[in-house]
């Protein structure tokens, strides 16, 4: 894939970010936030979490190759597309 | 640029070159294409059951809630940390390859599998014990000790079968997905200790590390979804 | 002219490099497993057939005289299933663009041949497994597998039959994989994507959907047994379940799979359009957009199958005015493959026969998926013969007859012989009459009221329906020629040189049958896609290829 080799001290920066945001997300949890934000809080730091291993362990930040990133975001779209077309469904029913 | 016909050159006698590809490079790029396309399908099958959970939860909020205190919390968030080690030694494990460390590979891999096992030993404990709690949804499901415990609100405890279901089903699946991911580490980690793997080819290792992380980021939001649902102290 | 035995004889190709059962069931070349998926998706066609006779054998009457109803409902659900999965679902793909794509890129194979190889024993444990549960009764639940019926109800064999479906998911999502790879890495020099044939855009397209759309469903069915052996209850309504959830999401996997049943036939139409009228495709890259146009277009629309099931009615109209769309792409090709034949110099060859019955027939039904996508009529219309005839001209006026044409337009390039001309029009024209006859009473009987899946009905039916029946034993007799003489031909067909149809496109430069590495040398590519002017131009023998 790529051949530019990540350095260690990267690979474990990024390892204790992730503990933190771990930590830190199961700490908010408990904190009363009133929903939705609670749910939006933890989908974020959530994301954050997921781009920084994609980004750094999977190695797309360093990769040159558009087609990697376009399938990502393509599986990404799609997914949201059956999520939000469904749910049109869903929120509309009571409507009528 | 890898999208671009590939033209011959001299790099014939590496072994591990399969014959209807031009180069190592052709290989390694259609190789590495086809996980990311792999991990693509992967992610709309996990959509599926997100998809469910996402309506579930918007037509029983309070139920999803109540069944989430079901869990707990600091297993839940021990087992997130061992997962996340694990996609740690896997990375490094991918490095120590490209450096041309086998020692340090082999025993990353090992590691990876050991956390993998470590996290699949915790989740059949917490698997046995909402069973014995008689959370399975079923003719013995029973929450009673949910609803004691949170009478102030008002749920339908058959709705919380919906919550387990899910919460099996998709456990249940990323567990499986991790057993064959481990299985699939055995392989590659006795390939690594006979020497298969260094900085000219370590293409299976890469792409079995794509698919281990994107098993840790199947549970980096099962972990939000399933056990943080709405933790905070009630009145 | 040289006698068979000794032309074959003497150049090696892909046929005779090995002989015996492990060279085959063991091989990797992207040609021989093409064959394999021939052979066995023949057979499943034939089963297939076989339940649709008896399905119209007991709509001869208005009385359910023939079978129990219950009996009924396993006939047509496995006819269903048998022709989706079995079927269309793999057989362009899996037969022609196994074979071709490598070729028509200038590759030696797939970019994966043992996962090809793999798709293939995926798609035959599946099979076994769902002739197994036939043998044992079958499933009564439809192919759609509607729940509660299917997970709570029904005393069919629906775990079986979703277990054999979800195993030739895979092979589906792996035969997808390793196109996208190919025609990503494997270009030969100067092939770049605007140089590309369309059956090629056409097949990268289906492959998209196969990628992102088939998991979804084997996701689902594995919920649905989920549910059937565990009682999971997922979409069990008394515990706070949606039946409609399951309905949700079957077709978002299983609208875009009519996608991908119908565009790999579009793929063949351009090859043999350009080829049988000797011209360049009108609108090259408006064509292969519209393939991607489809593919994506096609994951938006799929609560057209639900608008009466349930959904909201705004959904309901999002989902109308999505399905409005999707026709639009479909229309540009067709147009484009009129003004294609426009002032071409037409040679009326069987697969051009088979792609001018392609192009009326997948118009009209497409035109009827327009009157359904409409909510007003689709209310009156839905769940009646009018849906059954709407997409049996696309599925069968439409992906058979394309498939057909592939069929008998590469047939030299696969076995090295020409096949009777004479024989093959016939058998064309037989399809075509047969396949009208059987069908457009069914658009008929739909409008004034027939329910689908109902094994009677009111009298005043039974004209139309003696009629379609009538037409289905044509139609079967059309499909049967084909068959005996593709067969007769591989011993006593006219051996076919390397471009019998002066065609352009890179698998015509090699051999009949090819070598197993298919070219000789990579070819490097300098010339467009169907540059028939200069393959007919009159001064210099061009060969083709540049």
């Amino acid at each position: 894939m790529s051949e530019h080799i990540v350095s260690s001290k990267t690979y474990y920066t990024i390892w204790i970010i992730l503990l933190v945001l771990t930590a830190v997300t199961a700490w908010i949890a408990t904190v009363d936030l009133r929903p939705p934000l609670n749910t939006i809080v933890a989908l974020l730091i959530a994301s954050g979490k997921a781009t920084i291993v994609v980004l750094f362990f999977m190695h797309v930040k360093y990769t040159s190759e558009k087609l990697t990133k376009t399938v990502l975001v393509a599986a990404v779209f799609w997914l949201l597309i059956l999520l939000a077309l469904s749910m049109a469904d869903y929120t509309t029913r009571h409507l009528l | 640029m890898a999208d671009r016909p590939a033209v011959e050159s001299i790099e014939q006698h590496n072994l591990a070159l399969q014959h209807h590809f031009v180069n190592m490079e052709q290989q390694r790029n259609a190789a590495s294409l086809g996980m990311w396309l792999f991990l693509a399908t992967e992610i709309m099958f996990f959509g599926g059951l997100f998809c469910s959970y996402l309506i579930y939860r918007y037509w029983y909020p309070n139920e999803f809630a109540i069944a989430s205190r079901a869990l707990s919390l600091p297993i839940g968030t021990v087992n997130t940390a061992v997962l996340i080690c694990s996609s740690l030694t896997v990375a490094l494990s991918v490095r120590a390859a490209q450096v041309g460390q086998r020692k340090m590979l082999v025993i990353l891999l090992l590691l990876t599998m050991l956390f993998g096992l470590t996290f699949l030993g915790v989740k059949g404990y917490e698997w046995h014990d909402e069973y014995e709690r008689h959370h399975v949804p079923g003719l013995a499901f029973n929450i009673s000790d949910l609803t004691a415990e949170y009478p102030q609100i008002h749920i339908d405890p058959v709705h919380t079968q919906l919550f387990f279901a899910l919460y099996f089903a998709m456990t249940g699946l990323h567990a499986l997905h991790m057993i064959i991911g481990v299985g699939l580490f055995c392989f590659i980690t006795f390939y690594a200790w006979k020497g298969h793997y260094g900085p000219d080819y370590h293409t299976p290792l890469e792409n079995s590390g794509l698919y281990w992380h994107f098993v840790d980021i199947v549970w980096i939001y099962l972990f939000p979804l399933l056990y943080l649902i709405d933790r905070h102290p009630l009145k | 002219m040289a006698t068979a035995t000794t032309i074959v004889a003497e150049r090696e190709n892909y046929l005779n490099k090995e002989f015996g059962i492990r060279s085959w069931l063991l091989t990797t070349d992207h040609k021989r497993i093409a064959l394999l998926y021939l052979i066995w998706i023949t057979f499943f066609f034939f089963i297939g057939g076989f339940y649709a006779l008896l399905i119209r054998l007991e709509l001869l009457t208005p009385a359910g005289d023939l079978v129990q109803s219950d009996t009924y409902n396993k006939l047509f659900s496995m006819h269903g299933q048998v022709m989706i999965f079995f079927f269309l679902i793999p057989s362009i793909p899996a037969v022609l663009g196994n074979f071709l794509v490598p070729m028509m890129i200038g590759a030696k194979d797939l970019a994966f041949p043992r996962i090809n190889l793999l798709s293939w024993y995926l798609l035959v444990v599946s099979g076994i497994l769902m002739l197994h549960a036939m043998m044992l009764g079958g499933v009564d639940t439809g192919w759609t597998f509607y729940t509660p019926f299917s997970t709570a109800f029904s005393n069919s064999h629906v775990i079986e039959a979703g277990v054999s479906i979800f195993i030739a998911g895979f092979s589906s999502i792996l035969t997808g994989l390793n196109f996208v790879v190919t025609i990503h890495r494997m270009r030969a020099p100067g092939m770049t994507w605007g140089r590309l044939p369309l059956f090629i855009w056409a097949h990268y397209a289906t492959s998209i959907i196969q990628l992102l759309g088939t998991p979804v469903l084997a996701v689902t069915l594995l919920l649905v047994v989920a549910d059937r052996a565990a009682n999971m209850g997922i979409f069990d309504a008394t515990r706070g379940g949606d039946p409609l959830l399951f309905q949700h999401l079957f077709w978002f996997y299983s609208h875009p799979a009519v996608y991908i049943m119908i565009l790999p036939s579009m793929g063949v139409i351009n090859e043999v359009i350009t080829c049988f009228s000797r011209k360049r495709v009108f609108g090259y890259a408006f064509v292969a957009f519209a393939s991607i146009a489809i593919a994506v277009l096609g994951f938006l629309v799929w609560a057209h199958h639900m608008f009466v099931a349930g959904i909201s009615l705004y959904s309901a109209l999002i989902f109308s005015l999505l399905s409005y769309s999707v026709a639009v792409p479909s229309a540009i090709k067709v147009f484009n493959w009129t003004a294609t034949m426009y002032k071409g110099s037409i040679q009326y060859n069987t697969p051009l026969l088979y792609a001018l019955g392609f192009i009326g027939l997948f118009t009209m039904g497409g035109m009827t998926g327009l009157f359904l996508a409409c909510l007003g009529i689709d209310v009156h219309v839905t769940d009646t013969y009018f849906v059954i005839a709407h997409f049996h001209y696309i599925m069968v006026g439409g992906a058979v007859m394309g498939y057909l044409a592939g069929i008998h337009f590469w047939w030299p390039k696969i076995s090295g012989r020409m096949y009777p001309e004479g024989w093959g029009r016939l058998a064309a024209l037989i399809v075509f009459i047969g396949f009208n006859l059987t069908f457009f009473p069914q658009f008929i009987l739909g409008y004034l009221g027939m329910p689908r899946r109902y094994w009677q009905y009111p009298p005043e039916f039974q004209v139309l329906n003696v009629l379609s029946t009538a037409g289905s034993t044509i139609l079967a007799v059309g499909y049967v020629l084909p068959m005996i003489y593709l067969l007769w031909s591989m011993r006593y067909g006219k051996i076919a040189d390397e471009n019998p149809w002066r065609a352009a496109g890179l698998e015509w430069t090699t051999a009949s049958p090819p070598p197993t590495t298919n070219f000789e040398e990579t070819p490097v590519v300098t010339w467009e896609a169907y540059n028939y002017d200069e393959i007919d131009a009159p001064q210099q023998e061009v060969k083709v290829g540049g």
